[in-house]
């Protein structure tokens, strides 16, 4: 058993021990570094299982000058528009937090303030980042 | 734990699969990414009219097409090492686990296939 958890029933804190999804989603308040190492792996996961889609979108977009035709047509859709802004978001999220995992690898922002701090920023610039996909997406510029 | 002597600054390393290949891998992959990444997401947001001439010409060219080649490798590698992960931390059923494991290898190579014929088609 680790210090922290013995310091815990020490204080009589709760200690939750085989922590399960309603533990995480109901009873938790969590920190932005949860949140966003949370983000870091459903963002994995939902761009590993569309691969696939996205594949196919590239290959039409590449395979010849009809097939670019046909790939614009696809992307056009506003609901398809929808899907790539959320797998945008999903890619992005998951870029600027690796690049915050790459940091923390070579030991900075370790301590708790400044791995919060670093934590929110990554929501945050991810989702700028996001919104100038989404603005180019739909041809704001 | 196996023995006492198996942990901390002295326990053998060498040879022992503690997994610090697919972790530094994971690493690797994701700074070639990174850099792909960047270089492609700023010619999407300052370019304009997207014709087929320019991007079917940009993997046209052979440096571009083995630097794609290569990143899309790097990423079905970091792909496999995190999906792994997943399974590793949920599944706790060794049948049920090594099962996802296979079915994730032949989804990933089927990737590569396919990344393969994408890229040598233009």
């Amino acid at each position: 058993m680790s210090e922290a958890v013995k310091e815990a029933s020490k204080k009589g804190r709760p200690v939750y021990r085989n922590v399960d999804f309603g533990d995480i989603t109901t009873k938790y308040r969590m920190p932005p570094s949860a949140i966003v190492s949370i983000l870091h792996r459903v963002s994995g996961a939902g761009l590993f299982l569309l691969l696939p889609f996205l594949l196919y979108l590239f290959q039409q977009s590449l395979l010849s000058e009809s097939s670019f035709g046909h790939f614009a047509g696809i992307v056009s859709h506003p609901l398809v528009k929808i899907i790539l802004l959320g797998l945008s978001w999903a890619y992005l999220h998951h870029f600027i937090a690796g690049i915050r995992h790459l940091f923390m690898d070579n030991h900075f922002a370790l301590d708790k303030d400044a791995a919060q701090s670093t934590a929110r920023w990554v929501l945050i610039i991810s989702l700028v980042l996001t919104a100038l996909v989404g603005l180019k997406l739909f041809g704001v510029f | 734990m196996a023995s006492k002597h198996n942990i901390g600054q002295r326990r053998l390393v060498v040879g022992a699969h503690y997994g610090f290949r697919d972790w530094l891998a994971q690493r690797v992959t994701a700074i070639l990414m990174a850099v792909y990444t960047v270089v492609l997401l700023a010619m999407f947001l300052s370019g304009q009219n997207f014709t087929y001439e320019g991007w079917a010409g940009l993997f046209a060219m052979q440096w571009f097409k083995l630097l794609s080649m290569v990143t899309f490798l790097g990423l079905y590698y970091h792909a496999w090492v995190g999906i792994r992960d997943i399974w590793m931390d949920y599944v706790k059923n060794v049948g049920l686990r090594l099962t996802l494991q296979f079915i994730t290898i032949f989804w990933l190579v089927g990737c590569v296939a396919y990344t393969v014929q994408i890229l040598w088609s233009v």
